[in-house]
């Protein structure tokens, strides 16, 4: 066992763990933050996405004492008060039908345009769906997740 | 803005979504809470002829092992297929034993042989790893051919040949002797690619145990919980109904492969009573890939002969259907009554004649997967069509307006009568919509870079609504198809309604609220829909086959309507009036042509206070309804592809994708379209990306995300989607349905234009880029613009 200690949405948070628990599971289970969701065992669809030091990572891919002393956002975390405009986008354009893959798509969504304006680089449609590479969605043929990402970032 | 039928309203169930707070089965915790992992079959087909747990039970955590003699021995039933289908010679269909955990053989990479109970997941897994079968490794049928070749090993002791029925429908020596007359006949052998449904939700299960009143509670990820009660209870034997409750909380996506009862919710369930822990399962992705129901997996011969003007004049064919290793709940219904009744597809065909031979092999259980036959139908149907008119040098759209139904309703020669529609409207809305005209130029533009520019359309048809309770009963259905429904006014005139139908996705949180808004003027956010529980709705057949629409809200209506006359009752009586004088709207209840009226709440606070009540009048404001649809609904629509490929590479792009589709009447455009995109993603998956494949071994080879290929964003352009409806004409709201559509109609457009662009009709699914690349060397196919 190990103690990790990190902030997660704004929060100290601290346990002692097994060695292997993935941070995933570290945020649902320890945390019971069940927003974060597990969709695959390769790394492949993204349900995982959160943030870390202000960066997305997929919690299923890291280890829960990798993040320690790390900040940590969960889609739990993003809206401050209102929703976040990520968030509202989703809803406005139908960007979601079962829900299950909208966290981590709401969690990459913001950091693609994040890096985006950071970098002064436009996201348009072509660009959006080559980041979404990492995140697979079996509802929306990603029409409307495309419609909302653009949304919002041309709101945030 | 309008929130009724046809206003594009904003999802009410978002916000969980959106917010992290939705609540599938995984998030749920018990007290007590223990968890099991499945000890699986490593190979295709093997005898078990011993089970040694005594390593696993002397580890950390564990709290039992169980197996296949104990879970029998204490009564709980075989798996069963709830469709009766008889051969040829009338001889029922070759149902084998199927127990939820394998007694002396398994049958397929994945079949269950044990459980272990433990108290951690980890602990669970690591125990499993150390339960040590014995194996005695049999021959292996790892496909359809292999399992009817003579010498095959025999899969099931009762299905000779591995058999499961021999089935037929329609004239025989009528298309013989039509087929044999026609001025043109075109043969093609044509293959449908097994896929893997990959909800993005797996499945999972927590089943609790009360011992103080006998008493089994089970979270699970289903399409239709009252449906898994039934063969729970009746069937598995498990617990007695009113001794089970089934609850299934959001469901993160279906397909179809939510819909039955599979093995490890049973285990579950028994192993809760075994061991007084409440049991959680949550499958990984790859559990998924290994013991999900698959989809499609057919080979079909099919010869389509014409008249010397081009009209189709007997259409013949030949399928062998893959079944897996065991007969899944609905798996014998799809490629029969949801297969061969659509092979009229959306033309007057005067004769018809399918056969099917339904086969066992050593792979996953087949059923239901979005579309469910009907998308089997609509590629043989539109491919045989195509291309037809490529061979006789027609024009593909003026040789489907030729053929086309016109007068409804129609009668076809497999079972379904159409019911309405203007098919010609749907293909020039399409035809528009894609500049299917300008297409000349931009294929010469596009020869001019080097490129291959294809163009093709599908004009796909499906039954959905299923359906009417008797018409399915003589066919087989061991259930009736009809949905229920309950709507509740409270005393402050808020309105719970309870549905049997249930939300994965689809959005009945909005729409179904959509239509009770509607009917009496409320506003949409004073209406709750409840499903999903099965005590809290009293019954229900579930979500699956694009019934939702037709079917549960019809049943919606049917209530509505019945809460209607009590309304008008008691209005008519406090306001001293006629009934027919009271009209409902603006959240009030209104003597037409005065200033007479009650509030919507005060006629439920009326109904609830039972103070001055019309004679003889039970208080309360609440009514229930069956609804049995007396037809199939036939959405249809055209839809068109472009793709271009590079000769150099294989790869395909699709350039524009159009779908016109004649849904009836819409509640809500936004959703509809939302589902349009959804499927079409699903049928291009099909067509170019997809595809279970097993070894000769029985061995999965594509059993993981880093081997199936999923569609993703950058696999997909954003799609064009259009209606041109026609109302249903035999529910009350008109409506057809939507679901399976985009699965049904997309992967025929994608290979019709894949083929058109590299000039070889021979191309199967999924149209990878090696598998074009090839074909355009061998056929040595060129530029057609050159």
């Amino acid at each position: 066992m190990t103690t990790v200690s990190m902030t997660v949405n704004g929060k100290a948070v601290s346990a002692d763990v097994e060695d292997r628990t993935l941070l995933v599971d570290y945020i649902r289970e320890h945390l019971r933050l069940t927003g974060t969701h597990v969709g695959c065992d390769t790394s492949q669809c993204g349900a995982c996405v959160v943030h870390v030091d202000g960066k997305a990572m997929k919690a299923c891919t890291m280890l829960a004492v990798t993040a320690d002393g790390a900040d940590v956002t969960t889609i739990e975390g993003v809206a401050n008060g209102d929703l976040h405009p990520m968030q509202k986008a989703f809803n406005d354009n139908h960007g979601l039908q079962c829900g299950f893959c909208t966290p981590g798509m709401i969690m990459s969504g913001i950091d693609m345009v994040n890096r985006y304006k950071a970098d002064g680089k436009t996201l348009d449609e072509t660009a959006i769906r080559h980041e979404l590479e990492g995140n697979i969605c079996r509802c929306t043929g990603y029409h409307n997740i495309v419609k909302s990402i653009q949304q919002a970032a041309g709101e945030m | 803005m309008s929130e009724g039928i046809g206003a594009p309203v904003k999802r009410k169930e978002d916000k969980r979504f959106t917010t992290g707070k939705g609540k599938y089965t995984d998030d749920i915790r018990m007290e007590n809470q223990a968890y099991a992992a499945f000890v699986r079959s490593p190979h295709a087909h093997a005898k078990v002829t011993n089970i040694d747990t005594s390593a696993a039970e002397a580890m950390d955590g564990v709290v039992a092992v169980l197996n296949g003699a104990e879970l029998t021995g204490d009564g709980i039933g075989n798996i069963i297929c709830g469709w009766a289908i008889s051969s040829k010679d009338g001889s029922p269909m070759n149902m084998g034993a199927w127990s939820a955990l394998a007694t002396d053989t398994v049958r397929y990479t994945g079949d269950a042989v044990a459980v272990v109970i433990a108290d951690s997941k980890a602990q669970a897994r690591a125990a499993a790893e150390v339960v040590n079968v014995s194996y005695d490794v049999l021959p292996v049928a790892a496909n359809i051919e292999a399992a009817i070749a003579s010498g095959a090993p025999q899969i099931h002791e009762n299905a000779p040949g591995n058999v499961i029925y021999d089935w037929e429908i329609g004239e025989k020596d009528a298309t013989d002797a039509a087929i044999a007359g026609a001025a043109h006949v075109t043969e093609m052998d044509i293959t449908n690619n097994r896929l893997a449904p990959n909800p993005m939700e797996t499945r999972a299960a927590i089943a609790t145990f009360d011992e103080s009143d006998d008493h089994y509670t089970l979270y699970t990820t289903s399409q239709n919980p009252h449906v898994a009660r039934l063969v729970l209870s009746a069937f598995y034997a498990v617990a007695p109904e009113n001794k089970l409750r089934v609850i299934a909380p959001d469901v993160g996506g279906g397909f179809g492969s939510k819909i039955y009862i599979y093995p490890e919710e049973i285990v579950c369930l028994w192993a809760s009573m075994k061991t007084k822990r409440s049991i959680k399962w949550t499958s990984d992705r790859s559990e998924a890939f290994l013991t999900d129901a698959h989809g499609r997996d057919h080979i079909t011969k099919a010869k389509m002969g014409f008249d010397a003007d081009g009209k189709i004049v007997g259409f013949k064919v030949s399928t062998k259907a893959n079944f897996g290793a065991y007969m899944s709940l609905f798996s014998s219904a799809v490629p029969t009554y949801l297969y061969a009744t659509l092979l009229s597809g959306t033309y007057n065909i005067p004769n018809i004649y399918c056969e099917v031979l339904a086969v066992y092999s050593n792979t996953n259980p087949v059923d239901a997967y979005r579309g469910a036959g009907r998308p089997e139908a609509s590629y043989v149907v539109e491919r045989m069509v195509e291309t037809a008119a490529r061979e006789m040098g027609k024009d593909p759209a003026e040789l489907r307006r030729q053929n086309f139904v016109r007068e409804f309703p129609h009668q076809t020669p497999v079972i379904m009568n159409y019911d309405s529609g203007d098919f010609e409207g749907n293909l020039d809305q399409a035809m528009a919509a894609a500049d299917w005209n300008g297409f000349s130029a931009r294929k010469a533009e596009a020869a001019a870079r080097g490129k291959m520019r294809g163009i093709g359309m599908a004009c796909y048809i499906e039954a959905c609504g299923i359906a009417p309770s008797a018409a399915v009963g003589s066919l087989g259905a061991g259930v009736g198809l009809w949905e229920s429904a309950e709507v509740r006014v409270n005393p402050v005139g808020t309105i719970e309604v309870l549905t049997g139908s249930h939300s994965h996705g689809q959005g009945h949180e909005t729409t179904f609220a959509q239509v009770v808004a509607e009917r009496f003027g409320v506003p949409l956010d004073s209406i709750n829909i409840v499903h999903g529980d099965t005590d809290k709705v009293q019954f229900g057949m579930g979500t699956y086959g694009s019934r939702s629409g037709p079917v549960g809200l019809s049943a919606i209506v049917k209530a509505c309507d019945k809460v209607e006359v009590k309304v008008r009752k008691i209005a008519a009586h406090l306001l001293e009036c006629n009934e027919d004088e009271l009209t409902i709207g603006d959240s009030q209840v209104k003597v037409e042509g005065t200033n007479k009226a009650l509030g919507w709440h005060e006629v439920g606070l009326a109904a609830y206070t039972a103070h001055n009540l019309p004679a003889d009048m039970e208080p309360g404001l609440k009514e229930g309804a069956f609804y049995d649809p007396e037809n199939f609904t036939f959405p249809m629509g055209c839809f068109i592809a472009e793709v271009e490929v590079d000769p150099e590479t294989g790869t395909t792009e699709i350039i524009k994708f159009v779908a016109s589709d004649d849904f009836g009447v819409i509640i809500n455009p936004m959703i509809v379209e939302g589902q349009v995109h959804g499927g079409i993603a699903q049928g291009i998956g099909q067509a170019m990306l997809e595809e279970v494949i097993y070894d000769d071994n029985g061995q999965q080879l594509s059993g993981s995300y880093m081997d199936y290929t999923m569609p993703r964003a950058d696999d997909l352009p954003s799609f064009v989607v259009e209606h041109h409806n026609t109302r249903c004409t035999t529910n009350p709201l008109g409506i057809k349905g939507c679901g399976e559509a985009g699965a049904i109609g997309t992967p025929p457009a994608i290979i019709n234009a894949i083929t058109d662009a590299i000039g070889d009709n021979s191309l199967s699914m999924p149209a990878t880029p090696s598998k074009v690349w090839a074909l355009i060397q061998s056929s040595g196919a060129k530029i057609a613009a050159e």
